[in-house]
């Protein structure tokens, strides 16, 4: 605490600097993520308008009888028909031939000067809907699903047998394991790209969403969150099933399995977040193209020379919400699980 | 779904009991082994031989000249005068981002914990801001503040608005830089924030009730009380920082490319771009400066569990 709490109701100059202290940080933080949300739904035009408008716009058009195609709307600003709301029919230079739709067989010749555009609420939907026709965009999300559920999965299972030997049983050498797993925390995989790289190739990994899943799934933070969860469990509990001559498989999964479920909870939810979000192993190791997961779609997508930036922006926003709907739901289960085992 | 436990029960039923864990074990051992232990191995192999074959038994043993090439400097401080200059580029704009990034999240994010520790309205809310960054993919943060930053974008409209003249924010060197280090602190500090304001909640209230009770100014109470039983968090939080640090990659090779030029090429993009980004892939070489890179985390690992010794001692005591 900054400084003591001051009696309720009133407010010191501290509550306040910490007022202005969070609400600008919160729009230094969420404002260019709302930010992202609001340009995805922006047409191409309304994209490099400059300055940009805050909310998706789009210019109003009316049907008019006689004419093929919706007419675009101007308000005039100057002269006979200052006021008045026009429909454009053609524009030759700097006159625009135009019509009242209330009256539409009258043609008014109008300066393009004397004129502005009529702008209404729009949201351009088609940028996401046009990702699953246009690129292989659904092939890129069906990666990303695959390999963190599957890599999820997996890494519960494995780091959970993991955790109730090294928590339940007393075997010569579980020290030595323990201690060399949580030196595994201490080895980035930023410096064993290389060899990593070499051993996906010889067991055939590359180009193949298991040479992103395999390396990632034995998780020294996942054995050591579930270790110290199972270490808690009552060892009786284990006796009483053994005298009923159940198997250990059996008492693993039906009894440590089901009461370690707040542990498996957290590492479920760390999991999904590493394996959505992973990049640099994933960029090495999976070089074709319809082998990319989201990360690296967009990554590849926002390096072409005519970035289009209404789809780039709109396969973002699709990227980071399965990641915000699970913080919206699990926050707690998240910030809670963060600050115990001090990993992310 | 419980197809394995006729298998491990017939394994069990042969086993001798102290050997029952290795079975559970055994299979995250093993990938432990595959991925992580044995790569060590082949790093140190690695470092010594040449050429652009990816097989080992390919490539030809050259000894120590990887790490000579990558150490030959006329003038450390001057990449220029180095045979990989790139190298060197990379090192020294580590350093600096290093230097920066940790400095001023360390700040903000001890700042932003004693803020969010306060007794304030929607404080939840508040913490869920700080921290969401955090969970969003580096591709995302980098194309978010790529947008924002861009030629045409929501920051010149305001420069533009207030008068000023438009800044090509990611192609100037300066600027590419500053923006590295903004970015990452934007979407790193949420985390650290929390660490620190565990550590705040840790400090038992009735050292707070004792110096209200002698009327302690508040200054003087941070300082005395908050700021020393705050540290051992802080020395969590400064070496955790400072390792993510070292090794970042991601959101800036998003971001700017490492450009322009090298102005923001940082260690593991130089890592990268050697061994698997151009046609000539020389794994040795980055296998060696990997190595190098190892040596730094491992310093910085150990001063870590010296300073976790410490405060454990610290509270125990």
């Amino acid at each position: 605490m900054l400084t003591a709490t001051r009696g309720r109701g009133r407010m010191d100059w501290t509550d306040w600097a910490s007022y202005l202290y969070l609400g600008l940080g919160t729009l230094l933080m969420l404002g260019p993520v709302v930010w992202l949300g609001l340009s995805s739904l922006k047409s191409p035009s309304g994209l490099i308008e400059f300055p940009p408008t805050l909310l998706p716009q789009e210019q109003a058009r009316v049907a008019v009888p006689n004419y093929p195609n919706p007419l675009p709307l101007y308000r005039i600003t100057q002269g006979d028909h200052a006021g008045q709301t026009l429909a454009e029919v053609r524009k030759i230079g700097l006159q625009a031939t135009m019509v009242d739709p209330a009256a539409p067989d009258a043609l008014i010749r109008v300066p393009i000067d004397d004129r502005a555009k009529v702008m209404h609420l729009h949201a351009a939907w088609d940028n996401y809907t046009d990702l699953l026709q246009k690129f292989a965009f659904g092939r890129y999300l069906w990666n990303s699903v695959f390999i963190t559920t599957v890599a999820a999965i997996i890494t519960l299972l494995l780091n959970s047998m993991a955790a109730f030997a090294l928590s339940k049983y007393r075997f010569a050498g579980r020290e030595p394991v323990f201690l060399m797993m949580l030196a595994t925390l201490m080895i980035p995989p930023t410096i064993i790209l290389v060899p990593n790289y070499l051993i996906a190739a010889v067991l055939g990994l590359t180009d193949n969403p298991w040479g992103v899943i395999w390396p990632a799934v034995a998780t020294p933070t996942g054995v050591f969150l579930l270790r110290q969860y199972m270490l808690t469990l009552p060892d009786d509990l284990l006796e009483a099933a053994r005298m009923d001559n159940a198997s250990e498989w059996r008492i693993y999964w039906r009894i440590v399995l089901p009461l370690s479920k707040p542990a498996l909870a957290v590492l479920a939810i760390f999991s999904v977040m590493w394996r959505w979000n992973e990049f640099l192993w994933p960029m090495v190791v999976l070089g074709r193209n319809e082998t990319f997961t989201l990360p690296l779609a967009l990554n590849s997508f926002q390096g072409e020379l005519t970035t289009q930036w209404n789809y780039l922006l709109a396969m973002t926003v699709v990227t980071l919400i399965p990641v915000t709907v699970i913080f919206a739901f699990l926050q707690r289960h998240i910030t809670q699980g963060i600050a115990s085992a001090g990993v992310k | 779904m419980n197809l394995p436990e006729r298998p491990m029960r017939w394994m069990q039923d042969r086993l001798p009991d102290g050997r029952l864990g290795w079975l559970f074990v055994g299979p995250n051992l093993a990938i432990f082994g595959i991925f992580t232990f044995l790569p060590i191995v082949i790093d140190f192999y690695y470092s010594g031989t040449g050429g652009t074959n990816l097989l080992p038994t390919d490539r030809p043993w050259v000894g120590s000249e990887n790490f000579s090439s990558l150490l030959a400097c006329k003038d450390y401080f001057d990449p220029n005068s180095c045979v990989r200059d790139q190298f060197w580029y990379a090192i020294w704009n580590t350093v600096k981002f290093v230097a920066l990034q940790v400095s001023l999240m360390l700040v903000f994010s001890v700042l932003t914990a004693l803020v969010l520790n306060r007794k304030i309205l929607g404080r939840g809310f508040f913490r869920a801001a700080f921290f969401y960054p955090v969970l969003l993919s580096p591709v995302v943060v980098a194309l978010i503040w790529k947008w924002v930053l861009q030629r045409d974008g929501v920051l010149n409209a305001a420069l533009v608005g207030s008068g000023m003249q438009p800044v090509e924010w990611l192609l100037n060197a300066r600027s590419a830089f500053g923006w590295t280090v903004f970015v990452s602190i934007w979407a790193h500090m949420g985390f650290y924030t929390l660490i620190l304001l565990a550590g705040l909640q840790a400090i038992p209230a009735d050292i707070y009730e004792a110096a209200a009770m002698d009327a302690a100014p508040p200054f003087r109470v941070f300082r005395r009380i908050t700021l020393p039983l705050l540290m051992p968090s802080v020395l969590v939080v400064l070496v955790l920082g400072l390792i993510r640090a070292v090794q970042i990659f991601d959101e800036v090779y998003v971001l700017t490319g490492g450009g322009p030029g090298s102005a923001t090429t940082y260690l593991v993009e130089f890592i990268y771009n050697t061994g698997f980004s151009s046609q000539v892939r020389q794994y040795g070489l980055a296998a060696a400066a990997s190595l190098l890179l190892a040596g730094v985390l491992l310093v910085l690992t150990l001063v870590q569990l010296r300073g976790m010794r410490g405060t454990k001692g610290n509270s125990r005591g």
